[in-house]
């Protein structure tokens, strides 16, 4: 079964997207590694202003039968956090590009978005 | 599924499967340096010989003393009831309940338990326990350390000497600092002082204080948890739980965690474990809270059933995320607590703390009039220090003459001249007049013999 994979973003090998606005970010991760997991029971964010490297840890997602870090694509600083995922941590599952959205950051070095795999790249990664 | 263990063709089998000879390749990472030979131990005996030998150990126990000895460990009178449903097979010798399908008595005893300590604290999250108040006291100082963010915590020195020991050793590794609290003449935490130090220095994680403390005193909880809420930290309340039937309870008093050691509870004193680990906290901290926990839910056919829930947050999923390594619980201890609980019920369990508290009063008057007077000023419930010249000496006599008398605070406080002469005594519903006569004669007749006489 594929699962929806949106043009338009950058994704990481790690299974995380990332909607860049210029140095404006929205990360999540992907339709693909929502139903790796299962549902998702609980998603464990960072303080907003927090400072994130490339591809460390900014979170915890927590599914029935797993807990996995949630590595960023980018370095840079979060601006907010999705609040509704706290009551709400199933809409990672339901909608993981729209309201399972986790973190906004602003990007430190807006060039290294192009870095990484575009969509039809990610198609190929989780194809196989 | 069968039981028996292995045969010497399973072991072939296995052995086969993986590729190597014998079972000893499998330790081969293990430096010679540090394996065991053998171990020194007699050989087999005829079960007479061992029945006969294990006796004579057991003998040397002394169960004929009139015992006042508290200090975290009660005497009280356990229903027969406890060691009928304990014994019964299905609960004596049944596995942790990993199979809901398999195992809904184990987790429906386990809910029951949890409900019956969220009803005693008031706190709505329990867990379905530690080893005993030592763990669950130090899991607790942990759980303010990671829902702060802070390293610093704050315990008072009369939280029970075992408890605050073993969180130094559960926080020892250089990144936490554990601060204790002085206490005042009375009795109870210096009040000023915790302001003082929740004022100066690094922001505090955890305010810790024990409920009765560890002279069985009675803390201002209140005010404390107000100091401790103030400045951001968590105030964490050390219970002793037949106490909870008659005192307020840490939800009452703003308590954020409540730990303590659950064997007044239905289950022997049994010369030091095992105990059960209480372990309750507020609804905010229940990702924090370590420990298996048991919820309700509903079947594919909407019966009601049991399940571990909240899984994810312990180790065996979280691994190195998680909040702890625990991967168990004291099931039949918190059996025996949930089975007391339940044939008491809460008159009863009033009627044990009320019980103990009115003897007590009476152990205290005859006491003081034998010449050894309370330490302290402040209120307590079934526990008490008093003064005697030299007390360790004292103990040793009274022991020679069938009485425990309680425990000499010396051991706990070397260092402390004022506790050198002071023994921490209780009484419980189980205490009888007699005991109390004949520890109050005794008690007399050491003071007034000479070192000499009292030596012999």
């Amino acid at each position: 079964m594929t699962t929806e994979v949106r043009d338009g973003l950058r994704y990481t090998r790690d299974h995380e997207w990332l909607r860049a606005e210029g140095d404006e970010g929205v990360i999540g991760i992907t339709a693909f590694a929502a139903d790796e997991l299962g549902d998702i029971v609980f998603v464990e964010l960072p303080a907003v202003g927090r400072k994130l490297e490339k591809a460390g840890s900014f979170g915890v997602i927590e599914s029935v039968k797993t807990a996995s870090d949630l590595y960023a694509p980018v370095a840079g600083e979060v601006t907010a956090v999705n609040e509704a995922l706290n009551a709400s941590p199933e809409l990672v599952n339901s909608d993981p590009y729209g309201d399972g959205w986790m973190i906004r950051v602003r990007i430190d070095d807006p060039a290294s978005a192009a870095a990484l795999l575009d969509a039809d790249a990610y198609r190929e990664l989780t194809a196989g | 599924m069968p039981y028996g263990p292995h045969t010497a063709d399973d072991r072939g089998q296995m052995l086969a499967a993986l590729g190597i000879d014998s079972v000893d390749a499998l330790f081969d990472d293990i430096p010679a340096s540090v394996r065991a030979s053998g171990l020194d131990l007699p050989g087999p005996e005829p079960e007479l010989l061992l029945a006969r030998r294990l006796e004579g150990l057991a003998g040397r126990n002394r169960v004929d003393l009139a015992s006042f000895l508290g200090a975290g460990v009660y005497r009280h009178f356990v229903p027969a009831a406890v060691d009928q449903v304990l014994s019964r097979g299905e609960f004596y010798t049944a596995y942790t309940p990993y199979q809901p399908e398999v195992s809904q008595g184990t987790l429906q005893t386990i809910f029951e338990y949890q409900s019956l300590l969220a009803e005693l604290t008031g706190l709505p999250v329990v867990s379905a326990s530690h080893y005993d108040g030592a763990a669950a006291t130090a899991e607790a100082v942990l759980m303010t350390i990671r829902a702060t963010g802070r390293n610093r915590v704050l315990i008072s020195r009369a939280v029970h000497r075992h408890y605050v020991d073993t969180t130094v050793t559960y926080l020892s590794g250089g990144r936490y600092v554990l601060e204790e609290l002085p206490t005042a003449d009375d009795g109870t935490t210096d009040l000023d002082a915790l302001e003082r130090a929740l004022a100066e220095g690094e922001p505090v994680a955890g305010v810790v204080l024990g409920q009765p403390n560890a002279f069985g005193v009675l803390e201002p909880m209140a005010q404390a948890a107000a100091l401790a809420h103030a400045a951001g930290a968590r105030f964490v309340a050390v219970v002793e739980p037949v106490s909870l039937a008659v005192l307020a309870t840490p939800a009452e008093y703003g308590a954020d965690i409540a730990a303590g050691e659950g064997q007044p509870l239905g289950i022997a004193p049994q010369y030091g474990g095992p105990y059960l680990g209480i372990l309750a906290c507020a609804n905010e901290l229940i990702r924090q809270i370590p420990g298996r926990l048991v919820g309700r839910a509903l079947d594919l056919d909407g019966r009601r059933a049991y399940v571990m829930t909240l899984r994810a947050r312990e180790q065996d999923i979280r691994r190195d995320k998680a909040a702890s390594n625990i991967c168990t619980n004291q099931a039949l201890c918190a059996l025996a607590a949930t089975t007391y609980l339940a044939v008491i019920g809460p008159h009863g369990l009033r009627d044990v703390a009320a019980g103990g508290a009115a003897a007590a009063r009476k152990l205290e008057r005859a006491l003081a009039a034998a010449g050894a007077p309370r330490i302290h000023g402040g209120a307590y419930l079934n526990e008490f220090c008093v003064r005697v010249p030299d007390a360790e000496r004292v103990h040793a006599a009274l022991l020679e003459r069938g009485v425990l008398a309680g425990l000499a605070m010396a051991r706990w406080f070397p260092r402390d001249a004022a506790l050198r002469d002071a023994l921490l005594v209780c009484a419980t519903e189980v205490t009888s007049d007699d005991e109390i006569e004949k520890f109050a004669s005794s008690l007399a007749e050491v003071l007034a013999a000479s070192p000499a006489q009292v030596a012999a």
